[in-house]
């Protein structure tokens, strides 16, 4: 039925251990290849951490699935090495547009602020982002991708865990000091570990096509509340590469998930949302229902869960798979400094923090869309109604509408990492802050801020001119084996640096930090501010360095 | 005091990082406040909600027009 996309399938390999009373020993294993265990693996790739990374499938997403990716994700994915082609082959789209009815009510848009360099959000099918983060990952030698081995058991001390990967081949037995579970919503490693995941089921269907046609739809987000060709229920409209459209049909509680599947029920909802008798291709069909659930915590001894595995939402607001690539984006270097015996193990209970407030965040905002998109109770429904007949006259109306929260980044302002602020600043990049990007040129080149960050900690000293500065506390800066490597982002096109430099050349950087000369951001391997002071002092960033690792 | 259309909530000692987070969270509080209502429970709260908000605007301009506004798209 698919016809834009072949998908691939990808060697298997017989393990050298099967069949031998070898026990493989890995320092860390990932189980599940999907877009966050795949992050997780190119993280840690960057770290220059060896990853095992296991699926007990051999191909891509089946199905697009996850089509939006917001910003930071991309950001993310930047580093990663595929943020460029995801965003090449991706519709890049920043409007979304929300109708009553048969009128458009509000509209919003989602970077209203220009210079960053990627934008507000991307849709491409999740097939096409996994297949980018596989060709990464299998160019990478410290990643050994192991297609069709499935865990089977999984077994923990207080030194390690135990696995059982069982093959076409027969079993074998991995030995590892840390296991990573993206294994998704269902989580087999959670289940088998007996651990619980708390929430609440939402008792409403929901029809997902994608659709082949030639259309002139614009490349932004339609929402629609209560339209005449689906009454009382609601219907979204996303573009997606190849001409291919995702149309998200509420069908409620009562539908027959079966028989709504059927080309021949879904192929007259499509025209009747199309009003016209142009041609399409269904090229995938699903009915889903979701949950908003998540972990107590992410870190259980020896296992972290990341991704879906560690937290479920309902699909309006993409706050799935790009908070599950935040997962990754914190863990990360926490893994790496602890095993490296650079930071205790406490460290790693920051992630589950850290990414719980974020789940947290993720589950408040789409929970509360879906409960405005799919009333639940008569006076719910009035309330909606209610906010959308004012929203088209009332901007006060406008701003109640709630089609979905698209993801944004959490700020982590209340992580213990943090060093609180003992200076002024306007604006918002405050402690816990994912950073701002902004445009700067390198040796005379154009390009970003966030380009130059990223993977360890650095501090980014605001000056006037490098060369008359006085950046001898810089060099050198380390704690307790952790570098602090200086970038200087100058006002004036530097002469000469001895140090990792970049030109502010429109002022952008130093607006958004609200810097002066002599203001420095301690910024996170993960690109979140842990501190910022209005000048120098190499005292304080190594107390601020030692807080946001645990060290003290 | 002249009917404000535009947003205004926000909450003391609460920094937003999006500008639909506090609509969105009174909009939450609206609605868990009818949890488990029957229809004509929730009739009544709403009475009972507008009666007291408007004892705390006061201002009866103001209320002549908000009660035009939302007249309007009845």
């Amino acid at each position: 039925m698919l016809k834009t996309y072949t998908y691939p399938k990808y060697d298997y390999r017989t393990p050298p251990e099967v069949g031998s009373d070898k026990t493989l020993k890995a320092p860390v294993v990932i189980v599940g290849a999907g877009p966050v265990g795949l992050g997780m693996a190119l993280d840690l790739d960057l770290q220059g951490i060896p990853v095992l990374l296991l699926d007990e499938d051999d191909t891509v997403s089946i199905g697009s699935r996850g089509v939006c990716y917001a910003k930071r994700a991309l950001e993310i994915l930047d580093r990663y090495g595929v943020g460029e082609v995801v965003c090449a082959k991706g519709v890049s789209w920043n409007v979304g547009r929300t109708f009553f009815r048969e009128s458009e009510v509000y509209n919003f848009n989602l970077v209203p602020e220009p210079d960053h360099h990627r934008p507000g959000m991307v849709n491409l099918q999740q097939y096409y982002l996994e297949e980018y983060l596989v060709t990464r990952a299998s160019s990478r030698p410290g990643i050994d991708l192991r297609w069709k081995n499935k865990v089977v058991s999984v077994a923990q001390t207080d030194k390690g865990v135990t696995l059982t990967v069982e093959t076409p081949d027969g079993i074998y037995t991995v030995e590892a000091d840390w296991l990573i579970a993206a294994d998704g919503a269902r989580s087999p490693i959670r289940r088998m570990l007996g651990l619980e995941v708390e929430g609440k089921i939402f008792m409403d269907r929901f029809l997902i096509a994608d659709v082949v046609m030639k259309a002139d739809f614009p490349a932004e987000r339609w929402f629609w509340f209560d339209p005449p060709f689906h009454p009382n229920q609601s219907v979204l409209l996303h573009k997606q590469t190849d001409s291919v459209f995702r149309i998200d049909f509420q069908l409620g509680w009562d539908a027959d998930p079966e028989e709504e599947k059927k080309p021949e029920n879904v192929i007259p909802r499509i025209k009747a949302m199309l009003g016209d008798e142009r041609e399409f291709e269904l090229e995938w069909v699903s009915v889903y229902t979701f949950q908003c659930r998540r972990m107590g915590r992410f870190n259980h001894g020896r296992v972290l869960f990341v991704g879906d595995a560690a937290h479920q939402v309902s699909p309006f607001g993409a706050r799935g798979a790009n908070s599950g690539l935040q997962d990754a984006d914190n863990l990360g270097w926490k893994l790496k400094l602890v095993m490296e015996g650079k930071a205790p193990a406490r460290l790693l209970e920051s992630y589950s923090e850290e990414r719980v407030y974020a789940a947290d965040e993720n589950l408040m905002n789409s929970t509360r869309s879906t409960d405005f998109i799919t009333p639940k109770s008569r006076a719910s429904r009035t309330f909606r109604n209610a906010i959308l007949s004012l929203a088209k006259d009332h901007a006060f109306g406008r701003s109640l509408v709630n089609s979905g929260r698209l993801s944004v980044p959490s700020f982590l302002v209340e992580s213990s990492l943090n060093t609180p602020d003992e200076d002024g600043f306007a604006g918002r990049m405050l402690p816990g802050a994912p950073i701002d990007d902004a445009p700067v040129a390198k040796d005379g080149l154009p390009g970003w801020l966030l380009q130059s960050t990223g993977n360890r900690f650095q501090l980014m000293v605001f000056v006037d001119d490098p060369a008359t500065t006085d950046t001898s506390a810089l060099s050198q800066l380390n704690v307790g084996g952790i570098p602090v490597e200086p970038l200087l982002v100058s006002r004036t096109a530097a002469t000469s640096s001895a140090l990792p430099c970049v030109h502010d050349v429109r002022g952008i950087a130093a607006q958004r930090y609200d810097a002066r000369p002599g203001t420095s951001y301690l910024i996170r391997p993960d690109q979140h501010v842990a501190a910022r002071w209005r000048q120098i002092d190499a005292e304080k960033v190594r107390a601020a360095v030692a807080r946001a690792t645990c060290q003290q | 005091m002249a009917l404000n259309l535009n947003p205004n909530l926000s909450e003391a000692g609460k920094r937003y990082f999006s500008a639909y987070s506090p609509g969105d969270d009174f909009y939450e509080l609206l609605i868990g406040a009818h949890r488990d209502l029957s229809d004509e429970q929730s009739e009544l709260l709403n009475a009972r909600l507008i009666l007291l908000l408007a004892n705390h605007i006061g201002d009866i301009g103001t209320l002549r027009e908000a009660l035009a506004v939302a007249r309007e798209g009845v």
